[in-house]
């Protein structure tokens, strides 16, 4: 075990997946010399050199379109967008062809690689750069996404994508990069995507998040729970495709339901949860399902950034008048 | 200060003229009459199978197609000289090339009539599937050569766009990689004058397509697409310098569209029958059959037999695509992931109690 931040994490499973598998390279603007303008690729141009850790020109559409190819004739591309807002040029690159070449040729060519990228707000960036767009990658078949919540799940949920036949879109929170520390076990180790994670059990209210709102989540569920309502807290982890069944038998316990995420809500993934909730659970339900996520407006530059991003006070009051409904 | 620091040319080649003579025989290829006739036999197949698409289309019996008309010699000089081992990567328009790496006619007549497995290539086939977006493909060939130069494989990789794909970014960003990685790929323009309606000298303001690899560093050329040898030659040089670690090759082969876009396309809209007539009388088929014949390789007699040799194998092409039974049902979810996720498990079970329901209704 050794005590790391998520950022930390991820570079120390970038280093032990390439360590294992020599056609795993990664691509990107600033990986190389510079360690990415995060570091998660810190030091792994020294060790495995500029050939597998690939300096790339500012062409997002061009660095997925290769890392296509690159699938298709047998190396493992990790291909690193420097924040989730300038993944937009690539977006028909994932689109048109990531995401469905499986399809398209009924198997016979297929693009697995992880595309890792900074997503959502909180760290008072620039605009641009605190993008939550996870609903936009769910909507696409053939996707998987996926976003961890800590250093642990960040270790275990990046081998775990290195892993999947799928191309999986991992969506690494900004917010809790460096914010807090915990330990990691050093060995190799997978976290099953498409599960959820109980993060803590209750009875009165199923809390659902994910990325950095989990800490969030967290912390509303400790305050209400020391007035006695009873939280039990759950982090997608995978959004898509997402753990229904956890979902589902959680609120047919609990009877209640908050959703809490940071994109925008018209189209929020919060909706797509709801909607299977009716479909499923009905009848389990004590009061509407609410949700607390940013507003439909652009992110506002970072003076006005704890406006749009959920607060504890917030989700404090969603639980309440979810309980109280 | 003020000097020169860079002057660029771009040269023009045509090895035969538009009367099947050898203008230029410096650069004749070094192709026997038994290749030649190969050559001549791919471009002719296509021809028979693209005609009797069209009709096809007509008929109900395929859907849209895009047909390639006027463009043989584009391909039949270039895919020719790929080898087993090496890479293609199409738009939607490359029906000789792919006849010409072994994908089958029938294959050619599902895709377009509509069914996935008309994409599913031979296991030691190194073609990827058709690839609509504009341009899109390229950067895929670019990739495949990274992976070929990364795992030191012998491999060369080759990739067809058309004029209009040189205005799309992912084009511009597949030549910059391309060149900063020294990666062994082939770009292969198709330059058929007209990206649906819009004519080329309203693609671009550059005087010729094969300038903008200028800007990358990437040797280039201009060359007469409707003369197979000039095509061949020009391809051999590029392989030649992908394989021997000199990275990518630009090649303008300048075509032409015979035909409508696709089946859902009428030219009357945007150019004259003058036009047209003017370039089909630089028919690249009929150009070569007339080489043939002046080098008696050719007579009369082969060309009805190679024809009626055609028509066969489209026709049987037909039969076996005709055939063809439907898809399971379940195969519309089957390839989404890798494993039917739980949520789809669900959608499909949906619709096959939906076609249930239907047939009992």
């Amino acid at each position: 075990m050794t005590e790391m931040t998520l950022i930390k994490a991820v570079n120390h499973t970038l280093d032990l997946a390439m360590s294992r598998n020599d056609k795993i390279i990664i691509i990107g603007e600033d990986v190389g010399q510079d360690g990415g303008v995060f570091r998660a690729t810190e030091g792994l141009v020294g060790k495995y050199g500029e050939a597998r850790v690939i300096d790339s020109p500012i062409a997002e559409a061009g660095i997925v379109g290769a890392a296509v190819g690159m699938s298709i004739n047998g190396l493992l591309p990790i291909v690193e967008i420097q924040f989730s807002g300038f993944i937009y040029p690539a977006w028909q690159e994932i689109v048109s062809h990531v995401s469905r070449m499986r399809t398209r040729t009924r198997g016979r060519f297929t693009c697995p690689m992880v595309i890792r990228t900074p997503n959502g707000g909180g760290i008072n960036a620039l605009e641009h750069h605190s993008e939550s767009m996870e609903a936009m990658y769910a909507h696409i078949p053939g996707l998987v996404t996926v976003t961890p919540s800590s250093p642990r799940d960040a270790k275990g949920l990046l081998l775990a994508a290195l892993e999947s036949p799928d191309p999986v879109l991992f969506l690494e929170p900004i917010k809790i990069y460096r914010a807090f520390k915990e330990d990691v076990p050093e060995e190799y180790y997978t976290i099953p995507l498409g599960k959820a994670n109980i993060v803590q059990t209750g009875t009165n209210v199923t809390i659902i998040s994910w990325g950095a709102m989990v800490h969030t989540a967290m912390e509303a569920a400790r305050e209400v729970g020391r007035k006695g309502v009873s939280c039990e807290v759950l982090d997608l982890r995978t959004i898509m495709p997402w753990d229904i069944e956890t979902v589902i038998s959680s609120v047919k316990k609990t009877g209640r339901c908050v959703i809490v995420h940071e994109a925008t809500r018209t189209g929020g993934f919060a909706g797509e949860i709801i909607a299977t909730i009716n479909e499923q659970a009905l009848l389990s339900l004590q009061a509407p399902v609410a949700r607390v996520t940013g507003y439909d407006i652009v992110f506002p530059y970072y003076r006005n950034e704890k406006r749009q991003l959920p607060s504890v006070d917030r989700v404090v009051e969603a639980i309440n008048a979810t309980v109280h409904f | 200060m003020n000097k020169e620091i860079g002057t660029w040319t771009v040269n023009y080649l045509q090895v035969m003229d538009e009367d099947g003579r050898v203008a230029n025989e410096s650069e004749m290829p070094p192709l026997s009459a038994d290749e030649i006739r190969t050559l001549y036999w791919h471009m002719l197949l296509a021809r028979a199978l693209d005609r009797k698409m069209i009709a096809l289309q007509r008929q109900g019996r395929i859907g849209t197609f895009a047909s390639i008309e006027g463009q043989e010699a584009c391909q039949a000089g270039s895919a020719s000289q790929l080898r087993k081992q090496d890479w293609m990567t199409i738009a939607f328009r490359e029906t000789v090339a792919c006849l010409i790496r072994g994908i089958p006619p029938v294959q050619i007549l599902r895709y377009w009539g509509g069914d996935e497995r008309g994409s599913i290539m031979a296991a030691d086939q190194r073609t990827l599937p058709v690839s609509i977006p504009i341009g899109s493909q390229c950067v895929h060939a670019v990739g495949i050569a990274y992976a070929s130069k990364l795992l030191k494989r012998d491999e060369v990789t080759l990739t067809y766009f058309g004029d209009g794909a040189t205005s799309e970014g992912e084009f511009h960003e597949a030549l910059n990689l391309a060149a900063d990685y020294q990666v062994p790929v082939v770009f292969f323009c198709q330059n058929n004058q007209y990206a649906i309606s819009v004519p080329r000298s309203k693609q671009s303001h550059s005087r010729t397509l094969a300038q903008k690899a200028i800007a990358y560093d990437i040797p280039t050329i201009q060359i007469d697409g409707n003369d197979v040898f000039a095509v061949w030659r020009a391809t051999k040089d590029a392989i030649d310098r992908a394989q021997h670690g000199g990275g990518p090759s630009f090649i303008e082969a300048v075509t032409y569209r015979l035909g409508n876009h696709t089946t859902s396309d009428d030219y009357k809209h945007y150019r004259s029958e003058d036009e047209v007539a003017v370039w089909r009388k630089r028919d690249p088929i009929d150009r070569l059959r007339k080489f043939m014949e002046q080098s008696k390789y050719w007579s009369a007699e082969n060309e009805v037999d190679a024809w009626k040799h055609a028509e066969q194998i489209v026709e049987s092409a037909i039969a076996e695509y005709e055939a063809t039974p439907p898809q399971d049902p379940s195969d519309i979810f089957n390839y989404t992931y890798a494993k039917l996720p739980p949520h789809l498990e669900a959608q499909r079970k949906e619709h096959l109690a939906s076609l249930q329901a239907g047939e009992k209704r």
